[in-house]
């Protein structure tokens, strides 16, 4: 007699990943059930995740997949988020064209490959400085705290005009927002940050300086005669902890995920700055740290056999997007020499980072300066013991103790 | 071969000038522009690669 094989478990999502750079070896049968599936939020309900590449790049440039975290059928991939009402959609993020596209157009100029080149030597510096101040105090160090985090907070805090001395009290808040642990601490954050941005623009009006915020309120002035307030907190926002939390965990993460491959540590040291673009485009594709991008389908949507149907919702599973066998060879091997181009670390379509260009030019001066000047730079603990970030966040280490 | 840009589709990512540096750039606001002379795509093998990169499809390669 035979038995029926028994219909697979709905995957869970998110989930914990057991190595802080593979994917969760529980997303197997995603890998397995290319382009898309289904997964079981933390409330039960169903939802796609998308895996496979080209319908990735297809689903996220189609415009009847929305961002807007106010619809009724957003999906809630994290309970912490479910329980907060939207009062209004972020800015950038939460947005459709065409809104989303006028707010891009105003930043388009400050993040530009060009605004990030011209950057490269004060980001040097930043990097030397919190460089010289943890081996002086060390070893051992805590790199997320002594060099991951302050790199990209005092980039974005110098490029947005924001005053660094209050970098303790954002990068706190930032933390919450993120990871909570409560609803309520997500709330509250959000009120601070609010207040403190509030504050900061109308500072600025009074007495404009040179940075992306002031440049912001000349142009609202310009084209309206008045500085939308809720606006520019808004952006502001969105820029500033996007602007250090994404980078620094690629910082911390990357550090790790290179002393765990000692052979292809070897290979970019000895290859040089010149190597330096290829290995971040790698890291970014390997590491995928934004592992999740939420979307619900505002009209049916037929893709690759499969009907998405209106107000389902959709999430992009970036590690295995850019572990899809299809688009490249021995996906899980961290490799150099493979064209990682195409990865959709950085999202797709319009939402894609507006501030790609200067994170790849932090990543490559402060992981190429950290290899570079500490050339017997070692975790301080058992890879194994190190810990890090939870699935439904943004993946990074929450601490790397280091020494040299 | 002849090389377009959709201005108003553009988002300044800046994916074609870092795969095609040859053809393209960025204009002084931050948006994709074919470098002048290079309409033609001057012989490079990655002007098809810049178009695939770009995340909002602004590139039209003809011929």
């Amino acid at each position: 007699m035979t038995q029926a094989t028994p219909l697979p478990d709905v995957v869970a999502f998110p989930q914990d990943r057991g190595c802080p750079y593979h994917p969760p070896t529980a997303y197997q049968p995603l890998r397995e059930a290319r382009p898309l599936a289904r997964v079981k939020l933390w409330d039960g309900r169903r939802v796609w995740v998308v895996t496979g590449h080209s319908a990735a790049r297809a689903l996220l440039s189609d415009q009847r997949l929305s961002s807007d975290t106010t619809h009724p059928a957003f999906p809630r991939p994290t309970e912490r988020f479910a329980t907060i009402r939207e009062r209004r959609r972020a800015a950038l993020i939460g947005l459709d064209d065409p809104e989303h596209n006028v707010q891009r157009r105003m930043l388009i100029p400050s993040f530009s490959v060009r605004r990030a080149e011209r950057l490269r030597p004060r980001i040097q510096e930043i990097v030397d400085g919190a460089l010289e101040a943890m081996v002086a105090k060390g070893p051992p160090a805590e790199l997320v705290a002594d060099f991951a985090t302050p790199v990209p907070s005092m980039v974005i805090c110098e490029l947005l005009g924001v005053p660094y001395a209050d970098h303790e009290f954002f990068e706190e808040q930032s933390r919450r927002l993120l990871r909570g642990p409560a609803a309520r601490d997500v709330e509250v954050a959000r009120e601070r940050l609010e207040g403190y941005l509030g504050e900061l623009v109308e500072r600025k009006r009074a007495t404009p300086a040179d940075g992306v915020l002031d440049d912001l309120i000349a142009r609202q002035l310009d084209v309206r005669g008045e500085p939308d307030r809720q606006e520019l907190v808004d952006l502001a926002l969105v820029l500033l902890v996007a602007g250090h939390e994404t980078t620094a965990n690629m910082i911390s993460l990357g550090t790790y995920t290179l002393l765990s491959h000692p052979e292809r540590l070897a290979e970019l040291r000895a290859g040089g700055p010149e190597r330096l673009p290829a290995a971040v485009e790698e890291l970014m594709r390997f590491l995928s740290i934004a592992d999740g991008f939420v979307r619900v389908a505002r009209e049916d949507i037929e893709i690759e056999g499969e009907v998405i149907r209106a107000d389902e919702g959709v999430l992009f599973s970036t590690s295995l997007i850019n572990r899809d066998t299809s688009a490249y060879t021995d996906p899980d091997a961290l490799d150099w020499n493979r064209s990682a181009r195409h990865h959709l670390a950085f999202g797709f379509g319009i939402h894609q980072c507006l501030g790609q260009n200067l994170a790849r030019a932090e990543m490559e001066i402060a992981l190429g300066t950290l290899l570079h000047r500490l050339p017997d730079l070692r975790l301080a603990a058992p890879a194994d013991t190190i810990p890090f970030k939870p699935g439904d966040t943004i993946q990074g280490m929450l601490e790397l103790p280091m020494a040299w | 071969m002849r090389i377009s840009i959709d201005e108003h589709v553009c988002i300044g990512a800046g994916q074609c000038a870092l795969t095609s540096p040859q053809v393209f750039t960025q204009d002084e606001d931050g948006f994709g522009a074919v470098l002048t002379g290079r309409e033609d795509g001057a012989g490079d093998p990655l002007v098809k690669e810049a178009a695939r990169a770009c995340p909002v499809q602004a590139i039209t390669v003809d011929g």
